[in-house]
């Protein structure tokens, strides 16, 4: 596929601006792009400096929960005498999502910069890029640019000539979810399961191997060279007060363009799908949308017109999540599709909280039986009951995860439950 | 009162406690018991997984659990709040989704927390009409099996092994719901001190091979008692059926080995009830031990004692406390010093995560004792010849045979009968720890007691009620039918247990030189 992808609306190449470009991925190349030139600056720059900055453009985190990035950063403490440690989370697995993939595979450079200049700024002197497992192809294309700019003087001892030392070792994960939550990914970097722990100890106070640790996400790191080279008024000029900048949307599913594409924030939803990605093929009515990725609420047809920004998407009812719209056409089986995302969550929970190891995998059940119309209609109250158990009662939120489609699901598209239902449930449940 | 504490209520009831102290900790002080199943007090690892200690704490939205909820001063805490209640009803609904509820023929009934629990929130059926998960079951170790239906992935045995033994030996394989406990690939369970994790598991997933299927746990008698298997001591409870004892549980003593034990001594009482015991008191006529009754035996005895003076003795350090004083009474009388004892020797294990707990190598309960009252330890049987011998609980296996040659009498107060054993003048048959009060001093010096579990077989009766009467026969004391009124006898007797009480030691044990210390101030 061409990169970025034909479409009718003028989108932005921040970040993507390389995509597609094969020689972006070299060292040489990319330094007449401009690239670590915002490293260098940083190197002239006392750490706190690159927060404030990076606080004042009003960069969220890309991963999913739109944390303020630099607020991020500020928890982290000050010479404390112990070590830090960034981790860079490219263990990109919500299905839906392959933005990251596109940074690994274009411009490992960029994310490479992003994430030197953040371990400066955290007072880091080693960073993790934890990358997915089924990433191999582009982790090599990541670990052929670290080696490049390992041997450039770039990254290990004495970055760019400076004072400030810093190493970069990219882990290659086993194949699992929840290795993208934060601290499931710390447990798995250390040796163990991918298992979420319960905060406290928040990752600033005692992250990976008990030392304070900042976690990013690969887009976020990406978009901080350009921030600091260019100020943050100048990233604000994109997107919202509260949502500034812009941001990758992978767009799947039934739509004429998928692909991914670089957007300010702040469009309306309806504008990306229909404009952007051309609205579903063979001129079929959109039914439904995951905009965030499977683990955010769905939304109708009709609710498309809510704004694309993190508070626009909370509105709505659902969330930005990783900007990863799921298209469905008029044509969906919508508890076909639930079930297939109860059954990816009941294959990925870790198994430690009882309601999430045991719940997905009930949800998903349940879901398979009034597929195959042999549901009852208390399995719709029983449904909503799962909803209310697992939400909020967990280590991390792989159960909310499968909660909010399953329930926006359960509240938009009811009749279409109903109507697999055998008549005799339907009549005794009546 | 001291300013570093913190004050909060749960459940109406004030408590203060440690800044930071978990609200589970804090709420058991207030007397109000949180449901659990992940977290152990004797583990140090809290992932706060099960979800089953949610607690409602009053200006935070979620529920939260009170395992590694740090107290804080003026937090108020609803442990039986609807919202929490509601929370711990659903843990145990989806608990029991896949759980087999075998629990007719389940090891863990009766002792089970998910039994209990599902009474106690009334959580008893089920909205699940779906097929449950069938995991089978597996050999985690030579002597314990692994029921995966029953398994609730609590992960206690996981973290007993690698927080507490120090042996990453035991890992969740899997994940979700097919998550199961299996053995690291490539590792084996093979540590001295695994039984624990049958004892951390709330349900009946891990259960020890030699108890499966054997009794019921509320059709056990329990006794709370000490280990006889080396000079630690553990305290233990000894689980009885049918007079037969049929397993070690440990007791939880701080000070000794905190919620633990070893395997060797699990299987070393339990291999006690074999063997065939002494019953009767028997006498000499000619060349056969005839049996008699108690009276006769000891009048007999003190007959004979009367007349000797001089001779060996050797005791057992596997003999109570109580025993050996009257022991030392009786060999006073008679006239004859000193006095030794053998100690089996065997292989030591440390648990690394309570260091103190050791098995040692001194394989008798009671070494420290037995010297205490001057017996000495010693290999050599050669001791003064001629003169009588008494022989207190040393079942003479071993022994040579000229020790008895050229006695002028021959005591014998012992369990069982070697062939040694029954050239013996006087036989007097005595009951062993499992089946008497008593105390043993460990080997730091804490004198510890043990509550009669098992009955004595036939008319075996306990070392110190027979030696009481037979003094009292010679003129010294009165006979004593009741052990804590032997060891008021040996506590004002001997300075190594002066000042001590036997309400005091109560079943915590006192460490003997603290309470020197106290009584000598």
């Amino acid at each position: 596929m061409g990169y970025p992808h034909d479409h009718d609306l003028e989108v932005r190449t921040l970040l993507s601006e390389h995509m597609g470009d094969p020689k972006a991925r070299e060292l040489e190349t990319w330094r007449t792009y401009g690239g670590y030139e915002a490293l260098k600056q940083a190197l002239g720059m006392e750490p706190d400096d690159i927060t404030e900055v990076v606080k004042e453009s009003g960069l969220r985190g890309r991963g999913g929960a739109g944390f303020p990035t630099g607020m991020k950063w500020s928890f982290m403490p000050k010479e404390d005498g112990q070590p830090h440690y960034l981790c860079c989370n490219a263990d990109e697995s919500e299905p839906g999502a392959f933005k990251d993939r596109e940074i690994l595979r274009w411009t490992p450079h960029l994310l490479i910069e992003g994430c030197l200049i953040a371990a400066r700024a955290i007072r880091a002197e080693h960073t993790y890029i934890y990358v997915r497992g089924e990433y191999f192809p582009y982790t090599r294309i990541l670990n052929a640019a670290v080696v490049e700019a390992y041997e450039a003087g770039i990254i290990g001892d004495k970055v760019m000539g400076s004072k400030w030392s810093c190493d970069v070792t990219v882990h290659i994960g086993a194949g699992a979810y929840i290795a993208g939550e934060e601290t499931g990914l710390m447990s798995s970097l250390m040796g163990g399961r991918a298992e979420p722990w319960i905060k406290p100890p928040f990752p600033a106070q005692a992250g990976v191997f008990g030392k304070p640790t900042t976690v990013n996400n690969v887009e976020t790191l990406a978009a901080v060279p350009m921030i600091l080279s260019n100020g943050a008024e100048w990233y604000r000029q994109w997107g919202t007060e509260k949502s500034a900048g812009t941001k990758l949307w992978c767009c799947s599913g039934h739509l004429v363009r998928p692909g991914n594409y670089e957007l300010e924030l702040g469009l309306p939803l309806a504008e990306i799908i229909h404009d952007v990605c051309g609205g579903a093929p063979d001129g079929k009515k959109v039914k439904a949308v995951i905009p965030g990725g499977s683990s955010t609420a769905l939304l109708t047809g009709d609710e498309l017109d809510c704004v694309t920004t993190y508070e626009g998407l909370a509105e709505a009812g659902s969330s930005l999540g990783t900007a990863s719209p799921i298209v469905m056409d008029e044509d969906t089986n919508i508890v076909a599709a639930i079930r297939r995302i109860a059954e990816f969550y009941a294959h990925e929970s870790c198994g430690q909280c009882v309601q999430c190891r045991e719940g997905t995998s009930w949800i998903a059940k349940i879901l398979r039986r009034i597929e195959h119309g042999d549901g009852h209609m208390d399995d719709i109250d029983t449904l909503y009951h799962l909803c209310e158990q697992m939400t909020g009662r967990t280590i991390c939120v792989l159960a909310d995860s499968v909660v909010f489609p399953l329930r926006s699901s359960l509240d938009k598209f009811r009749a279409e439950y109903e109507a697999l239902m055998p008549r005799s449930s339907v009549v005794a449940g009546a | 009162m001291s300013p570093d504490m913190v004050t909060l209520t749960v459940d109406g009831v004030e408590v203060r406690v440690a800044p930071g102290t978990p609200v589970i900790e804090a709420a058991a002080r207030a007397g109000v018991s949180v449901p659990h199943y992940c977290y152990h007090p004797g583990i140090p690892s809290r992932p706060a997984q099960c979800r089953m200690c949610l607690v409602e704490v009053e200006g935070q939205p979620k529920l939260q659990p009170s395992c590694v909820l740090a107290s804080g001063d003026g937090m108020v805490i609803h442990t039986t709040s609807e919202a929490a209640e509601e929370a711990r009803k659903s843990v145990i609904e989806f608990l029991l989704l896949n759980h087999p509820l075998d629990c007719p023929i389940c090891d863990a009934a009766g002792q089970c927390n998910l039994q209990d629990y599902a009474f106690e929130t009334r959580q008893l059926s089920s909205r699940f009409h779906d097929e449950k998960l069938v995991l089978g079951r597996d050999r985690v170790a030579d002597d314990i099996l692994y029921f995966g239906d029953r398994c609730i992935i609590c992960t206690r045995c996981v973290r007993f092994m690698s927080d507490v033994a120090g042996d990453e030996a035991l890992i969740v394989a899997q994940r979700g719901h097919k998550a199961y406990i299996d053995t690291f690939p490539g590792k084996d369970l093979d540590h001295p001190f695994q039984g624990n994790i049958v004892d951390v598991c709330p349900v009946g997933a891990l259960v020890h091979e030699d108890f499966l299927f054997k009794a019921r746990a509320w059709d056990l008698d329990r006794a709370p008692s000490v280990c006889s298997g080396c000079s630690t001591g553990c305290n233990v409870t000894l689980d009885v059926k049918e007079n037969q004892i049929v397993r070690l549980k440990p007791r939880f003593n701080p000070d000794v080995n905190s919620y633990w034990m070893c395997d060797y001594g699990r299987k070393h009482l339990v291999m006690s009830n074999r063997g065939v015991r002494a019953e009767v008191p028997l006498v000499r006529e000619g060349d056969r031990l005839v049996p008699t009754t108690w009276e006769g035996a000891l009048d007999r005895a003190a007959a004979s004692l009367e007349t000797t003076s001089g001779g060996a003795a050797v005791v057992s350090p596997h003999a109570c406390n109580e025993s050996l004083f009257y022991f030392r009474r009786l060999l006073e009388r008679v006239g004859t010093e000193g006095g030794s004892f053998r100690v089996d020797q065997g292989d030591t294990a440390t648990l690394e995560g309570f260091p103190k707990l050791q098995l040692r190598a001194d394989r008798a309960p009671n070494v420290s004792g037995a010297e205490s009252l001057g017996f000495s330890r010693g290999d050599d049987w050669s001791a003064a010849s001629g003169g009588a011998l008494l022989v207190l609980e040393d079942a003479l296996a071993d022994a040579p045979e000229d020790l008895v040659e050229g006695r002028s009498f021959f005591l014998f107060l012992g369990s069982r009968l070697s062939p040694l054993a029954r050239r013996a003048d006087v036989v007097l048959p005595v009951a062993t720890f499992a089946e008497m009060d008593g105390t043993f001093t460990n080997f730091e010096g804490r004198v510890q007691r043990f509550q009669q579990a098992l009955t004595p077989p036939g008319m075996a009766r306990p070392g110190w009620m027979a030696l009481s009467a037979l003094l009292a026969r010679l003129g010294d004391g009165e006979a004593t039918t009741a052990a804590s009124d032997a060891f008021a006898a040996l506590a004002a007797a001997t300075p190594a247990f002066e000042g001590l009480e036997w309400d005091a030691i109560g079943f915590r044990g006192v460490a003997r030189d603290a309470a020197a210390v106290g009584e000598g101030a």
